[in-house]
């Protein structure tokens, strides 16, 4: 049996001013399977996202990315295998053209310089922005720049892609069209989100974390239908969403 | 939302000079400065020529003189100090609309406010015709240090995101009744810089973060640039060559 994606075993963390944020997190995803990473405010969820890439080191526990173990002297290795795509795009986009900024990557992997142009060409094509490859950040629209940041991470060929909060601030239109691009790779993806449609529309499988634990690892739709569980973990549906009833396939 | 401040002075446009890479661009731009400043004050015809060369390539790149005109303003300390030059050189004294004013100084004062302004022009016209982006690449290509080159890039991609966190402070400082009067208010304006610089402060590690995860190793590799051929560099010497010619000329016409 091969490796799964990522494994997550026990993973116990505490800020150095001795907040505990996590508390012994288990988080198993297999080959091409999305899941999403759901819970409110301060759960603890871009703390266990900064795990996974060896940003934090664990204080207990164990990440693994395709059977290899987060740890200091692969560090490279697994930042190319876990692509993670931050919040805040105007964080992630900081060369002055977004050519530049997709090599970014790619070029502290210590590829060639032709190398590098294909993998550019590749990920900006697979985001459809391989038109704006020479403009700068700042002038492209906000969904721009996040298709964008994805970009940044897929011309590192990764593994497995993280997205923390990929609808944050998005129009709808925006919004949908980062669902087409996420549904057209097929790659192992974790989305931590609060946006609960989203997390129904692309992941079959959800996690909930809450105060530092995985309280429900179930399937999406089951967890959404459970009223008691998120109301005890400060979610909501929106208003007039019902996950029993199945939208009509397009 | 964001326009475009951080294209800074840059005129989109297609002339030969807005197509010349930006490092062939600095170099001509320094070399012709340095032979303006190194032309003796009392060669009043050379700075006739300089403005006349300059006057030739504004036209080339297509620029308007107003914009030009725009540049004048960070002159405005020099004006001032030219003036006082007037007053407090001494040497012989000539009387002009009742004032005693010091020939000598008249003479030091024409000079300096010459060269400032063909240096001024010429800086305009490098930054109308370069995108700032250009002229960082530019100036990784000639050797700048590389830590200065990476500063200046950053600056260049964050100037519009802090401006318009600046913005959107103002707005909302605004909109609940505040406007700054007098030193009462100073109080509100400094908590008002501490935050933004908290934020940026806050964003830049976060970006670093950002770069970690795509296996930032402390070396930033910056590609937008080209290596110039033969023939922009021949035409970019223009300035600079005719530039020296001058100075030479005034050299010896004065020595």
């Amino acid at each position: 049996m091969t490796a799964p994606a990522l494994e997550v075993r026990e993973l116990a963390y505490a800020y150095p001013d001795g907040r505990q944020v996590l508390y012994g997190v288990d988080l198993t995803i297999g080959d091409g399977e999305r899941v999403a990473l759901l819970g409110p405010n301060g759960a603890g969820k871009t703390t266990l996202v900064l795990h996974l890439n060896g940003i934090l080191t664990p204080g207990h526990g164990s990440v693994t990315v395709g059977g290899l173990p987060v740890a200091r002297e692969q560090l490279l290795e697994i930042r190319r295998r876990v692509g993670v795509v931050f919040q805040d795009p105007d964080d992630q986009l900081f060369m002055p053209t977004v050519a530049e900024d997709v090599a970014f990557g790619p070029t502290n992997l210590g590829l060639s310089r032709e190398t590098v142009a294909e993998r550019v060409a590749e990920a900006l094509a697979a985001v459809g922005l391989a038109a704006e490859a020479d403009r700068p950040p700042h002038h492209l629209s906000f969904g721009q720049r996040r298709r964008v940041a994805v970009a940044t991470v897929l011309a590192m060929r990764p593994e497995i892609l993280v997205l923390d909060e990929p609808t944050s601030n998005l129009d709808p239109a925006s919004r949908r069209e980062l669902a087409e691009i996420l549904e057209s790779l097929s790659l192992p993806t974790l989305i931590v989100t609060h946006d609960l449609p989203y997390a129904w529309q692309l992941c079959p499988r959800s996690v909930l974390l809450d105060e530092g634990i995985v309280v429900a690892d179930r399937p999406t739709a089951e967890l959404l239908a459970d009223e008691e569980l998120l109301r005890a973990h400060r979610l909501e549906l929106p208003f007039g969403f019902d996950p029993r009833v199945q939208p009509a396939t397009p | 939302m964001s326009s475009s401040r951080s294209d800074g002075l840059y005129r989109p446009g297609t002339s030969l000079i807005h197509r010349l890479p930006a490092h062939v661009k600095v170099v001509a731009v320094l070399g012709f400065v340095i032979a303006v400043v190194a032309t003796p004050g009392r060669a009043g015809a050379a700075f006739v020529a300089y403005a006349g060369v300059l006057v030739a390539v504004t036209a080339v790149a297509g620029i308007g003189p107003r914009f030009i005109a725009r540049g004048f303003v960070v002159e405005l300390p020099f004006v001032v100090f030219a003036i006082l030059l007037l007053f407090v050189a001494g040497g012989e004294q000539i009387q002009i609309l009742g004032l005693s004013i010091s020939r000598e100084g008249l003479a030091d004062a024409a000079t300096l406010l010459a060269k400032a302004t063909l240096g001024v022009w010429t800086s305009m016209l490098l930054a109308g015709t370069t995108r700032p982006q250009e002229l960082v690449a530019g100036l990784q290509r000639l050797r700048l240090p590389r830590l200065l080159v990476e500063t200046l890039s950053f600056m260049v991609r964050y100037i519009d995101v802090v401006a318009d966190d600046l913005r959107r402070m103002r707005i909302a400082r605004d909109s609940r009744g505040f406007s700054a009067r007098g030193p009462r208010h100073w109080r509100v304006l400094a908590s008002a810089a501490g935050a933004l610089f908290v934020r940026s402060y806050e964003r830049g590690e976060r970006v670093h973060l950002a770069m970690l995860s795509r296996c930032y190793t402390g070396r930033l590799v910056l590609y937008n640039d080209r290596p110039a051929t033969r023939r922009e560099w021949l035409s970019a010497a223009l300035l600079p060559a005719v530039g020296a010619m001058v100075a030479v000329a005034a050299w010896v016409a004065t020595s």
